[in-house]
């Protein structure tokens, strides 16, 4: 199996060349991998209805306990089967939708790599390898919004998802480190069984918060729900597959994944269940204020996502069922009415629902396709919506805490969706036809077996929901529910989830009726809604880029004196810190030179104080001449005297090289003001005095036994040389040797190089020296 | 000695930073001689100085009979002069190209990548 999703991401690098090949039928072709990974899951399915795990194992760093074990349980099987289902239909759909797009290639590259990092994110074990996934699923994401990326619209939307998602993702690393040092493993199923030992651990409420806000903000919970919708600059296929039936859902299973783990105590009841019902309102409001149908739907997604979320934190065996089940409904419902939505832009030209009408004449097939999706994001009978809902309704009734809060906000979702359904399929195909962009045509093949496909299927699980029952059980049994017994039926005689519906169905028409009416009245509320989360996340933004001005204009300035300050204050203040409060200072300061060494010493101070003070450019060299050779006596005091030969030879020629090179250089000008000098003058005092500091405490601090002990002992011996310091360089330390050889040609050649550019100065003129110097 | 030193060196480096501070640029190379200086004899002088017994190997035996100067310094301070030298000299010529083609000697009038 990793080698599967190993093939296909090689396989999607491969898309272009494949495109070369089999041009137009490349997508076709495609979706053979997706349907191939499907078989193999269907082949599979006995072991998973049965209740067993499948543990596919395969070490990929064993050093860091780093594994790419695949996990597959009835909860894994059920999203891969999703994925790669209706990861097929896409592809399919995409070969008819995106047919003639020159980018194409690159369009199925992304969405094969998402596919694979989608496939990836539910079966991983490792909660690194599940990170690694989740964020490659946030890049692909980011490249598929923006994948029209000459629209300034498409390109901020894919910047304000990836920002999103990949800020909840830094959080949710965090979290997953906090989960592990809690839980002691790396590893989901192992963490899953140790439940009580997370819940009780310190760190629980803040590896919750972390690993939630990783989950909300993929998963588009209020406030963060603001990115979906503007997801939907990206192409049909992507918001069909991407925003509604597998990515988004992805926080949703990483909170259904750690329900066993984490779930249970009272934060994440809590959370879960108030976010849930908080974004599923928000969504089914905001979604009855727009004529846009991608709009409509993806804010019916925010819904959707929310309602999930709530069930999660029900937390009953019921509400756990109704999880599944509404999961399960929405990815086919929605999969489908966003294909539909596709076609409709394609036919009409236009996404706007207000402006299309009576087109079920023009295209009969596409409207039995959108109604009966549309009947099962409605709830109605018998699709499997209908089932999700009532299931939804039932155990909202018996949850034990919030219950009438979320009551309230869950009918307010159901009725709101209603409209929502009714808006998208009625408006459309029913009432009086009216004029579009481009005259309407019934859609390809190709482009309806998908939505058809998985309406048909949301019809068949309706009317016979025991086909489900084993699928649900398994499932159920990955949440952590103990011995399920699951049995769906579409009747469950007249109850009060029942006339819920009833009563949802009466407001949702009214709403429905009057949708004009009450978007209107809903403009007024615009300024309240700009005020929303996303001017927070725009603020936050404009506040990022600021401050980035700001301090690229204190530090950054292009002043090489600010970089050397602002390093030294720095160095100042942490080893500073470090030397003089965090260790007591002691220094041992004597003085046992002899007369001669302190002269050779006072040479030394003298040159480097005169260089500083010269005027002249000469007096200034001969003075760091005078240190240099200095320099070199005390290497000959001090028993050194290869070093000595080395600074003898080296001081000559610097002096020989400044010289020849002086007088082409500028004078000596007093540029800065004497408080500049003053400034100067006190970062450069501190910094001397720490340096002496430094030493001095080092010189008296505790000795660390010689490592040259080695190399004295053995230079002879091993290295056959009588000097040690050559043998060390030569020998014990080549490699050093070998860069400083490297380092020393480098600058020969840049001399070379500059020396020479200066003779084509002169030939070629002073623009085009000027140009190289660059390169030089 | 070493105390000696340490308050050498201090001097050495608080020069050194003042004239990389300055902005006349024929300044900030003399300030880079004399940093590259006082760094190489902060690790030669960190390791001890011991007079008059230098890292030699007498004729016929196998180890030094006595305490020697510790010879990784000396051979780490040797690497590091010659480097210092070959970027000193680079740092020379490049001065000398930036003059010649800017005819700036002000590194704040450089300070922009299209000066």
């Amino acid at each position: 199996m990793q080698l599967a999703i190993l093939a296909g991401f090689i396989l999607a690098g491969l898309a272009p060349l494949f495109h070369h090949w089999l041009g137009a039928r490349t997508p076709l072709v495609m979706a053979m991998l997706p349907a191939g990974i499907a078989a193999w899951l269907l082949a599979q399915w006995p072991v998973i209805a049965a209740g067993d795990t499948l543990l596919l194992e395969w070490a990929w760093v064993p050093g860091l306990d780093i594994t790419l074990t695949f996990l597959i349980d009835g909860l894994a099987w059920l999203f891969a089967m999703l994925i790669t289902v209706i990861g097929a239909l896409i592809l399919v759909y995409t070969g008819e939708y995106l047919k003639g797009e020159r980018d194409l290639p690159r369009f199925l590259v992304v969405i094969i790599a998402f596919m694979m990092s989608m496939l990836g994110l539910v079966l991983a074990d490792n909660l690194v390898a599940l990170f690694v996934f989740w964020e490659l699923t946030s890049i692909t994401s980011y490249l598929l919004i923006g994948f029209h990326h000459t629209d300034p619209v498409a390109r901020k939307s894919a910047q304000q998802g990836l920002f999103v998602t990949v800020g909840g993702g830094l959080a949710l690393l965090a979290g997953f480190v906090m989960l592990a040092q809690a839980g002691d493993s790396w590893s989901l199923s192992v963490l899953n069984e140790r439940g009580a030992q997370l819940v009780g651990h310190d760190l629980y409420t803040p590896l919750l918060v972390c690993v939630l806000i990783g989950a909300f903000t993929k998963s588009a919970q209020f406030p963060f729900h603001f990115w979906l919708p503007n997801a939907m600059a990206a192409p049909t296929p992507v918001s069909a597959y991407l925003h509604s039936a597998t990515m988004v859902k992805a926080g949703i299973y990483l909170m259904a994944r750690l329900h066993p783990a984490l779930g249970g105590t009272g934060l994440w009841e809590t959370t879960l269940s108030l976010v849930g019902a908080l974004t599923m309102a928000t969504g089914a409001f905001l979604a009855i204020r727009h004529t846009n149908i991608k709009k409509l739907l993806a804010y019916s997604t925010v819904m959707a996502l929310g309602t999930l979320t709530m069930l999660l934190g029900i937390g009953t065996e019921g509400a756990l069922v109704a999880f599944v089940t509404f999961l399960l409904a929405h990815s086919l419902y929605k999969g489908a009415l966003f294909m539909v939505a596709g076609i409709l832009d394609h036919a009409t030209g236009t996404k706007d629902v207000s402006a299309m009408g009576g087109l079920r004449r023009v295209m009969p097939k596409t409207a039995v396709v959108a109604c009966i999706a549309s009947l099962s994001l409605a709830g109605m009978p018998p699709l499997l919506g209908f089932l999700g809902k009532e299931l939804m309704l039932k155990s909202v009734l018996a949850a034990d805490h919030h219950g009438g809060l979320m009551l309230l906000l869950a009918f307010t979702g159901a009725f709101l969706t209603l409209a929502v359904a009714a808006v998208v399929s009625l408006r459309p195909f029913f009432g009086q036809r009216r004029d579009t962009p481009e005259t309407p045509h019934e859609a390809p093949v190709g482009m309806l077996v998908g939505p058809a496909l998985l309406a048909a299927l949301s019809l068949l699980f309706g009317l016979a929901p025991g086909t489900l029952d084993a699928l649900v059980e398994a499932t159920v049994n990955g949440l952590g529910a103990v011995d399920p017994d699951v049995h769906l039926t579409l009747w469950h005689g007249i109850n009060l989830p029942l006339l819920l519906s009833v009563a949802s169905l009466v407001l949702g028409a009214l709403v429905f009726r009057h949708w004009d009416a009450v978007r209107h009245r809903l403009a007024y509320l615009d300024p309240v809604i700009r005020h929303g989360p996303e001017r927070g996340y725009e603020m936050l933004m404009a506040g990022m880029v600021y401050v980035a001005e700001w301090q690229t204009r204190i530090l950054q300035n292009g002043h090489v004196r600010n970089y050397l300050v602002m390093t030294l204050l720095v160095l100042l203040g942490l080893v500073g810190h470090a030397l003089l409060i965090r260790h007591p200072l002691e220094i041992d300061f004597s003085v046992d030179a002899y007369f001669h060494e302190m002269v050779v010493a006072g040479l030394m101070v003298a040159g480097a104080l005169t260089a500083c003070v010269m005027r002249s450019r000469l007096a200034a060299v001969a003075a760091v001449g005078i240190m240099g050779f200095s320099i070199a006596l005390i290497f000959v005091l001090f028993s050194a005297p290869d070093l000595a030969i080395t600074q003898l030879l080296v001081e000559t020629l610097t002096v020989v090289l400044l010289v020849l090179v002086l007088f082409r250089l500028p004078r000596f000008a007093t540029l800065s003001t004497p408080l500049e000098r003053w400034r100067d003058l006190a970062v450069a005092g501190s910094f001397g005095t720490l340096m002496t500091l430094l030493m001095l405490s080092v010189l008296n601090g505790q000795r660390l036994p010689r490592i040259s002990d080695y190399m004295v002992a053995n230079s002879q011996p091993l290295g056959h040389g009588h000097n040690i310091v050559n043998v060390i360089l030569v020998d014990f330390r080549a490699l050093d040797t070998l860069g400083e050889i490297f380092v020393l040609a480098l600058a020969a050649v840049g001399v070379h190089a500059m020396l020479r550019f200066h003779a084509a100065e002169y030939d070629a003129g002073y623009d085009l020296a000027g140009g190289r110097d660059d390169n030089g | 000695m070493e105390s000696l030193m340490a308050v050498t060196i201090g001097v050495l480096f608080a020069t050194a930073i003042y004239m990389m501070l300055r902005r006349s640029i024929v300044k900030l190379v003399i300030g880079l001689m004399l940093l590259s200086n006082a760094a190489n004899l902060l690790i030669f002088s960190m390791a001890g100085m011991v007079r008059g017994a230098p890292p030699l190997v007498p004729e016929g035996l196998s180890a030094p009979p006595d305490v020697v100067a510790d010879p990784l310094p000396q051979a780490l301070v040797l690497t590091a002069i010659v480097i210092a030298f070959g970027v000193l000299s680079f740092a020379v010529v490049l001065v000398r190209r930036a003059w010649e083609v800017v005819r700036a000697d002000d590194l704040d009038r450089m300070k922009d990548t299209d000066t």
